[in-house]
């Protein structure tokens, strides 16, 4: 009921999407989070771990490291959405939002809008880290460009997810503690850090065709260019498919708020 | 007098609770209806419903001459909201929470700064405009809080229990400024769980429980409502109880209450407070008896509830504090 034109959609998204860059920026741990801590994580498995961990590429392990780290902080990006906004409905932000003559889409486009920006300088920050510690892609500006986008949209569609969470529970502290626990196991039973075949067999199974290993291994595909994969189109498909899954999911419980 | 806000049957209910069962309610044009209740009698709820956030199960509802269901997005347009829960962004500055307000009400950016300005010059923020509405006191949160619902000029405002959690310096403040609002013909709808703010600020008040209406009137007819005035008389001497108490009876025609841990005496004496009063003093006087404290007491909003829902309004106000305590003395001990 009572849409809002196109024009208002967007120009209402982009306010929302400056004040939650803007909020972004005045809040140091926001900044610690999504810059700082990806980026100690860089270092940290690059010379801590990385010495004890055997990889099968050429380029050694912060060549495989790079894609996976990258996908890891585009992920964990989004707990900043999920609070973000189980904060909001919890103030009753969001509550003002609804009853104001704008468009109901641009708390949730707004923000995706804004995470978007954030995830894509947090990977460039990393990836300029990387390359400072020894990291390069192997194959063309066209391939390290997708790898890139890859990263970027892989993060948007975990954000999705946890936008999701965090409209769903409402609740700051819930989603600080348990709403998104399910990204630990999702990133760290991937192939994001270590060869999966290192891994104990039954956790093999799952982190073979889990999605972040899928996403991952065509990310480091591109990154160091071997030739021949068919798992960019099933990187896509499974995006495709957790956005199609969780969108509806999203905007239904938002507009169930009240 | 056209109505700005007219409810009718209103219901809703949320799993087995119904929290609200069949509201009916009109506020005219530039009027403030004050609609009380304790904790969890649906004044969140009828809010909700008024402002479009919830649609109600059963009932119409007309705010601003639309309704709210159909043509949500017009009564949008005239509306604001104060929800319960204070909404501004923490991290951003007092003017910077208002220009984005403006914004969103596609207002262009220099008019969006303008209105920003004006209205923390109006509610007395304007020395705090650059600092982060986290660095504010709870009163000067609500004040912006308030102020962003004005940035739209809504011709009808609703305040969730604006006060609430505020500190009684706060809170007077905050009633200044409501009064104030009203003054440019703005209507409003105000819940609260403090039935001085009720009295206080209310053209007239509608009290709820359990989602339902249980009275409404002015404060003056809600009082009058549950009998008249109450004399008090505290003697010096626990021996002139007796005597006091059949005087009293006398003068008033009615049955008086006495206590003794107090030494006091109290008896109804309808609409006649203040001769009887005169009347009780002079009897007194004669009988020389000598009185440390007499007060005529009106009933205050506490009793309507208390007669209304056989239940006080807040647990520590329990039946006898609430009959104790003058409305006057209590708000001033509160300051
Ligand atoms: N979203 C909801 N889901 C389930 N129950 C709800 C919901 N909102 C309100 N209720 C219930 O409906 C009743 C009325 O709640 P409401 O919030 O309207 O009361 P209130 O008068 O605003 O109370 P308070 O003074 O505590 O704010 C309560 O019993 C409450 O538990
Ligand atoms: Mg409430």
């Amino acid at each position: 009921m009572n849409a809002s034109p196109i024009s208002e959609t967007i120009s209402d998204a982009v306010v929302i999407a400056k004040r939650d860059l803007l909020v972004w920026l005045r809040v140091p741990s926001f900044i610690f989070f999504s810059i700082v801590q990806p980026v100690m994580f860089v270092l940290l498995f690059r010379y801590v771990f990385g010495g004890a961990i055997n990889v099968p590429n050429t380029g050694g392990y912060v060549d495989f490291l790079m894609p996976g780290i990258i996908a890891q902080s585009a992920a964990f990006a989004s707990f900043g959405t999920a609070i973000g906004l189980a904060k909001e409905i919890q103030l009753g932000v969001v509550d003002r939002f609804r009853s104001m003559p704008m468009a109901r889409s641009a708390v949730i486009n707004g923000r995706l809008l804004a995470d978007t920006l954030r995830i894509a300088i947090t990977t460039l920050v990393i990836l300029i880290v990387g390359i400072l510690v020894g990291f390069r892609f192997h194959d063309s500006l066209v391939q390290a460009v997708s790898m890139v986008v890859l990263a970027i949209v892989f993060g948007v569609v975990i954000t999705i997810v946890s936008a999701y969470c965090g409209i769903a529970l409402k609740n700051e502290e819930s989603v600080q503690s348990f709403g998104l626990v399910w990204l630990f196991p999702l990133t760290f039973v991937s192939s994001a850090f270590v060869p999966v075949h290192s891994m104990p067999g039954w956790m093999q199974a799952f982190a073979n065709n889990q999605p972040v290993t899928i996403v991952v291994d065509e990310m480091r595909n591109l990154a160091l260019g071997v030739p021949g994969s068919h798992d960019l189109i099933l990187s896509v498909i499974w995006l495709i498919a957790i956005a199609a899954v969780f969108t509806p999911l999203a905007v239904r419980s938002f507009s169930k708020i009240s | 007098m056209k109505n700005a806000i007219e409810a009718h049957g209103l219901c809703k209910s949320y799993d087995s609770v119904k929290a609200l069962d069949g509201i009916d309610l009109s506020v005219e044009e530039g009027k403030i209806l004050g609609v009380l209740g304790p904790n969890g009698a649906g004044k969140t709820t009828l809010v909700k419903i008024l402002t479009t956030l919830t649609r109600p199960d059963s009932g119409t509802c007309l705010v601003a001459g639309f309704d709210v269901v159909s043509h949500a997005r017009q009564v949008r347009e005239k509306i604001g909201l104060t929800g319960q829960a204070t909404a501004v962004q923490e991290e951003l500055t007092g003017a910077e929470n208002l220009e984005i307000m403006s914004r969103l009400y596609h207002m262009p950016k220099k008019a969006a700064k303008a209105k920003a300005l004006e209205l923390l010059d109006r509610f007395d923020l304007i020395d705090a405009k650059d600092r982060a509405a986290k660095t504010y006191s709870g009163g000067m949160k609500r004040r912006l809080d308030l102020a962003a619902s004005l940035v739209g000029s809504p011709s009808v405002l609703f305040l969730d229990e604006p006060t609430t959690g505020l500190d009684p310096r706060a809170r007077i403040g905050m009633w200044k400024v409501i009064e104030n609002l009203v003054g440019g013909g703005t209507t409003l709808l105000l819940t609260t769980q403090y039935l001085d703010e009720a009295d206080e600020l209310a053209d007239e008040i509608i009290v709820i429980d359990k989602g339902k209406i249980i009275a409404k009137g002015t404060s003056d007819e809600l009082k009058r409502n549950i009998g008249g005035d109450v004399l008090n008389v505290q003697v010096a001497s626990e021996d002139d109880l007796g005597e006091v108490s059949k005087t009293l009876e006398k003068l008033a025609g009615s049955t008086a209450t006495l206590s003794r841990e107090e030494l006091m005496v109290r008896v109804g004496v309808g609409s006649r407070g203040s001769s009887a009063l005169a009347e009780a003093l002079r009897e007194l006087d004669k009988l020389q008896i000598s009185i440390a404290d007499i007060s005529l007491r009106r009933p205050s909003l506490d009793d309507v509830f208390l007669s209304l829902t056989g239940h006080s309004t807040s647990d520590e106000t329990s039946t006898q504090d609430s009959l104790q305590k003058p409305r006057g003395k209590r708000r001033t001990n509160e300051r």
